[in-house]
């Protein structure tokens, strides 16, 4: 296949970017999106040119590293995959592609598509977790009786990966699939219901600090994300703020 | 923002209502207006609940617009909004300045007459006279027109609006295929049954 593919170049945080147009040819369908990018770069430093930065760790989904806003959508045109899971027979030869960084002021540009999403980080810091005491006579978890459809709902709210492209889809920049998905996650179960007040007064606090933008339901994040998290996430997250709120 | 979209909601029903006994019996529709202009309690408890739910509304509106706006300061240069949600949702605050805007000329059109009926000229009471002015509200085409469009613009808001603020008050679990039903009917019905109301008059009047 021949490309022809418009980058995002930005050579740091504060310098400003620009597209940049690379043609690229010998692309094989079978190739994943970051093989395909993996080419470019060996193209590019053969050059003695600045080879592309961008994210990517594990390469098969589970990692949440490979944020890439390609055509317009977040991961590429596929559903429920990463960008590494994307494979170049989803376009035709001949086709010109368009690869952003993720954008939201709480992602700021690290390097050309590469972006810090630490503000994730700090919203799980702030409540993410269930506190246990680690002194030696930890309950075992499986002793506590769990309604299986609880467990399958947290689990389901469990499998988000971090990635981010919830944010980097929605017109709003905002957070909520993923904080929704990790309060929910703990939300459902016995174990997590004694910090949940707490949990999601302080997630949300966190999150609206961080300068991500307020959910208006348009659905956009659960169309894109590739793990699937359902807006129910968002909504079992209002339900819980209004009664933390109330609770104070 | 659910919480007053919803109130405008059982508001525009209520309105509704009145507004199609027009079509069958000026009697009624007299009686109902009257009813609404004079009861002290819709005049100064419901009425000023009203202007503050739609003030509120608006104004909420345009300042989550802009803070969402703001979440994104350098824009995409590609972004496929429609591949992932659909034009109602991405557009409210579109929908929302039309809707505005006709209720700038509503205001014009009915309640500064009735403002200055009542307290400006003090005119005498006529139980009567409302038929009369809202069928010759509706002579001018360009007025039915302005309604009809208007009208389309507020089905598209309660398209998305309708739902969405059941989503925002956290309630999305079996009953949510029945709210996205009852949304669609109420965002196609209700508008699509005034702008029968505006052409009935308009074309009733030849
Ligand atoms: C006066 C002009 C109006 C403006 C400027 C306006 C603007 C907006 C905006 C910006 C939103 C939120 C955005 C979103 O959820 O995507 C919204 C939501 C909504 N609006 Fe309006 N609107 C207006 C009038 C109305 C009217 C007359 C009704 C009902 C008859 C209505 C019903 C709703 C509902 C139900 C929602 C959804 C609330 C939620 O999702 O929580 N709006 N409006
Ligand atoms: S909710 Fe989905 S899109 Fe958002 S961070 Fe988690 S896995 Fe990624
Ligand atoms: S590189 Fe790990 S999910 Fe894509």
């Amino acid at each position: 296949m021949k490309l022809t593919l418009k980058i995002w170049r930005q050579a740091n945080a504060q310098a400003p970017g620009k597209m940049v147009t690379y043609p690229i040819d010998n692309v094989s369908p079978d190739m994943s999106f970051l093989e395909m990018m993996d080419v470019l770069n060996e193209q590019l430093i053969q050059k003695g040119d600045d080879p592309v930065a961008f994210d990517h760790d594990c390469r098969e989904g589970i990692c949440g590293m490979c944020s890439m806003f390609i055509n317009g959508e977040a991961h590429g045109p596929d559903r429920l995959v990463t960008t590494c899971q994307l494979h170049m027979r989803k376009f035709k030869d001949g086709d010109t592609i368009t690869i952003e960084p993720f954008r939201a002021n709480a992602f700021p540009v690290i390097k050309d598509l590469a972006v810090d999403r630490s503000a994730f980080d700090r919203i799980q810091q702030a409540g993410g977790f269930v506190s246990v005491n680690t002194s030696g006579n930890t309950q075992d978890a499986n002793a506590i009786p769990i309604d299986k459809h609880d467990a399958d709902r947290a689990f389901d709210a469990a499998t988000c990966i971090g990635c981010g492209a919830c944010v980097a889809t929605c017109k709003n920049a905002s957070a909520m699939l993923f904080v929704s998905a990790k309060v929910s996650q703990y939300a459902l179960l016995p174990q997590g219901k004694v910090e949940a007040t707490d949990r999601v007064l302080n997630m949300v606090k966190q999150m609206d600090s961080e300068g991500f933008g307020n959910c208006t339901n348009t659905g956009a994040c659960e169309v894109e994300c590739p793990k699937g998290i359902s807006l129910e996430n968002i909504a079992r997250m209002n339900r819980e703020y209004l009664s933390a709120s109330i609770k104070g | 923002m659910a919480l007053s979209g919803l109130f405008l909601v059982v508001f525009l029903f209520q309105h509704f209502t009145i507004n199609f006994s027009s079509v069958f019996s000026a009697k009624t529709f007299n009686s109902l207006s009257h009813f609404m202009g004079t009861n002290p309690l819709v005049q100064f408890v419901l009425q000023p609940v009203l202007i503050f739910g739609v003030i509120y509304h608006f104004v909420m509106g345009f300042v989550l617009e802009i803070q969402n706006r703001g979440a994104r300061a350098t824009k995409y240069g590609s972004y496929n909004g429609g591949a992932n949600a659909s034009w109602m949702s991405r557009n409210m605050i579109l929908s929302g300045i039309v809707i505005l805007s006709f209720l700038g000329l509503h205001f014009y059109d009915f309640w500064v007459p009735e403002i200055n009926h009542k307290y400006i000229e003090v005119l005498p009471e006529d139980p009567n006279r409302y038929y009369e002015e809202l069928v010759h509200k509706f002579h001018s085409p360009v007025r039915v027109g302005i309604y009809v469009l208007s009208f389309v613009f507020l089905s598209l808001h309660l398209l998305h609006g309708f739902n969405s603020s059941f989503q925002s008050l956290g309630v999305n679990n079996k009953y949510s295929v029945t709210i996205q039903k009852l949304t669609r009917a109420f965002a196609i019905l209700i508008p699509l049954g005034f702008i029968f109301i505006a052409l009935y008059h308009h074309l009733n009047a030849f």
